[in-house]
C-alpha cells in the first residue's frame, strides 16, 4: 500500500482497519511537490520498528509517520544501523562488513536503552538500505526523540570510539517559515553537541584513547535530521577477528544509554501542536 | 582421383600449413598487444585525458605546506613543508599543490588520499569557490568512514588554504558530477570553508572542514541549564527527490 503524501498539509491520527492498524499523527508538513512516497505497511521490509520497555521489547512495525505516545521531553531514541543492502560500508580483510556489525550492535544498544526506560525506533531490522532521507524521515516524524547512527570506521586506533555531531550549518528558513529539509539539523546543533559530549564522556571512561568530547564533521546522515543527532563510530574494521568488535558492543551500548539518560533532563520539547521536534 | 590431382591436393595442404605456421605467430603477437591495450584501466585513460600541469622552472620556488596524516592510526593532520616551483595563477597553483598532495608523502601510510586518485580539473569561481574535480578513485578507494573521509577533505582544504589565498571555499566533484557523499559518510553536497577570513558566502551554504577539532562548547556559560532548540523549528520541509 502506498501513501501519497503530496500536497498534504497536516496529518492527524487516522485509524485504518483491515490490513493492520496504522497511526499517523504529529505534524508531517509537506513543502515540496516532490515529497517522498511512503509505504506504511507493517509487512513491508524497511519499515521502521518501534520497541518500548512497556512492550517487553517486542518489535512492532509502524509507518514512517508512525506515532508513539507523545510526552514532553526525551522519551524516544531512533537507532540507525548504517549502510545495509547493497552497501556493506567499511570492509575488513577477513570479510567483516560494517553493515552487519552495526546491525548486531543496534540490537544491543536497543536493549540497553529499553532498560533505561526509552522507547526505541530502529531504522532497519535486516539487510536493507533505506536512503539517508528515509532514515531522517523516521526520526523527524517523532516528537521528543534523539537520533543515533552507528558506524564502524576503516581507520583509527582499534578499541576507541568517536562521537560526531554535524559541522556548523547555517540555519535558514524560507519565506513561508519552513526549514529546508537539507538544513533540518541546524536548529538542533547546540543540543546535538550537548548530547554528543555526554555520550563521548561515557565512552572515554570505557575506551581509553577515545576523545574527551564530541567531534564535528560533515556527516550526511545527520544534516537532514530534525532532532538532537549524533554519529557513533567505533575503530575499526581492520581488526583481525570480529570478536574484538563484538566485545566492545556491551560497553558501547551502556555508554549510549547512560548518555541519553544524562541528556534527558536537558531536553524539553515545546508542547506546541504542529511543530517539531 | 588421378595421381596428378593427389599431388595438387597434397601440395595445397602443405602450402596452407606453411602459411599458417608463418601467420599464426604474427596473429598471436597482435592479439597479445591488443589485450595489453585493453588492460589499461579506465583510471589510466583518465590520467591521459587530465590536463597536464605545466611546471615552469622559471616559477619562483616557494615553501609549500602540504597536510598529511600525523600518524597512521591518528585522524589529525600535520603540515609538511616542501619547496616547489609554484605559478602565480591561482588555478594552476591549486593544481600544482593538489597534485603534489595526491602524490603523497614519503611514508605511504601517512597518505590522506588514495594513490590512484587523479585531479581531473580545477576551477575557481569569482566568489572564491574552488571546484576540484577528482577521478572516481577518490570515492572508491578512500577508506570508508567518517574519520578517514573527513581527513581526506580536510587535507585538501587546508593545503589550499595554506598555499592559494584566493580559494575561500571548496567544492568537490567526482568525475564531473556532484555526489552526495565521499564514500558513504561525508557530505559533499555543500562547500567546505577553506579560508576563515570574512568573505561573501557562496551560493550553497558551507560546511565547516575541521573534524579533528573539538566541537564548539555545548552551550555558553550564559545558557540556561535546560536546553531547547535554538530556534523554534516550526515546520519541516520534505526532501526533494531527484528523478
Amino acid at each position: 500500500m502506498l501513501l501519497d503524501v503530496r500536497n498534504v498539509i497536516r496529518m492527524r491520527t487516522i485509524s485504518l482497519a483491515g490490513a493492520g492498524s496504522l497511526a499517523l499523527a504529529g505534524a508531517a508538513m509537506v513543502h515540496s511537490a516532490q515529497a517522498p512516497q511512503t509505504t506504511p505497511n507493517a509487512q513491508t521490509p524497511g519499515a521502521p520498528v518501534v520497541t518500548s520497555p512497556q512492550a517487553g521489547g517486542s518489535a512492532q512495525a509502524v509507518s514512517t509517520f508512525g506515532a508513539l505516545v507523545q510526552k514532553s521531553g526525551l522519551n524516544i531514541v531512533v537507532l540507525d544501523a548504517a549502510h545495509g543492502g547493497t552497501d556493506p560500508g567499511a570492509r575488513g580483510t577477513g570479510g567483516i562488513r560494517e553493515s552487519e556489525i552495526v546491525l548486531d550492535l543496534a540490537t544491543q544498544v536497543r536493549r540497553a536503552l529499553e532498560l533505561a526506560g526509552f522507547q526505541v525506533v530502529l531504522t532497519r531490522l535486516g539487510n536493507e538500505n533505506p536512503s539517508f532521507d528515509d532514515r531522517s524521515a523516521i526520526a523527524n516524524a517523532q516528537r521528543g526523540a534523539v537520533f543515533v547512527t552507528l558506524h564502524i570506521s576503516s581507520t583509527g586506533l582499534p578499541g576507541t570510539v568517536r562521537v560526531y555531531v554535524n559541522s556548523d550549518l547555517a540555519a535558514v528558513t524560507d519565506s513561508n517559515g519552513l526549514i529546508p529539509w537539507d538544513r533540518a539539523q541546524a536548529p538542533f546543533l547546540g543540543l546535538s553537541r550537548k548530547f554528543g559530549d555526554l555520550v563521548q564522556g561515557m565512552l572515554v571512561q570505557r575506551f581509553k584513547g577515545s576523545p574527551d568530547a564530541a567531534l564535528a564533521a560533515g556527516v550526511r546522515q545527520l544534516r537532514t535530521t530534525a532532532a538532537p543527532a549524533i554519529a557513533v563510530e567505533i575503530s575499526s574494521i581492520v581488526v583481525e577477528d570480529r570478536a574484538e568488535l563484538d566485545r566492545m558492543a556491551p560497553s558501547v551500548a551502556d555508554a549510549i544509554a547512560r548518555g541519553a539518560a544524562a541528556f534527558k533532563p536537558s531536553y524539553v520539547v515545546a508542547n506546541v501542536p504542529g511543530t517539531l521536534p | 582421383m588421378t595421381p596428378r590431382w593427389k599431388f595438387m591436393v597434397v601440395a595445397g595442404l602443405i602450402f596452407v600449413v606453411l602459411g599458417a605456421a608463418i601467420y599464426f605467430p604474427i596473429l598471436r603477437r597482435r592479439v597479445r598487444r591488443a589485450a595489453r591495450q585493453q588492460q589499461q584501466s579506465e583510471e589510466q585513460a583518465r590520467r591521459e585525458l587530465a590536463q597536464p600541469i605545466t611546471v615552469n622552472p622559471g616559477d619562483p620556488r616557494v615553501k609549500t605546506k602540504l597536510f598529511w596524516a600525523s600518524d597512521a592510526m591518528d585522524s589529525t593532520l600535520v603540515p609538511v613543508t616542501v619547496e616547489l616551483p609554484l605559478a602565480n595563477d591561482p588555478v594552476v597553483r591549486s593544481k600544482q599543490v593538489l597534485n603534489t598532495l595526491l602524490a603523497g608523502p614519503v611514508d605511504a601510510e601517512l597518505r590522506t588520499l588514495p594513490p590512484d586518485a587523479v585531479l581531473l580539473a580545477f576551477y575557481l569561481m569569482p566568489d572564491g569557490t574552488g571546484i576540484a574535480d577528482f577521478s572516481e578513485a577518490l570515492a572508491t578507494s578512500v577508506p570508508s568512514g567518517i574519520a578517514s573521509e573527513q581527513l581526506a577533505v580536510d587535507s585538501i582544504a587546508r593545503t589550499l588554504e595554506a598555499n592559494v589565498p584566493q580559494v575561500r571555499w571548496l567544492r568537490i566533484l567526482i568525475h564531473g558530477q556532484e555526489v552526495e557523499t565521499l564514500a558513504g559518510h561525508l557530505d559533499l553536497t555543500g562547500a567546505f570553508v577553506v579560508a576563515t577570513r570574512p568573505a561573501a558566502a557562496p551560493a550553497k551554504p558551507a560546511v565547516a572542514a575541521a573534524s579533528a577539532e573539538k566541537a564548539p562548547a555545548a552551550a555558553p556559560a550564559s545558557t540556561p541549564a535546560t536546553l531547547t532548540p535554538e530556534k523554534a523549528p516550526g515546520k519541516l520541509a520534505q526532501p526533494e527527490r531527484k528523478p
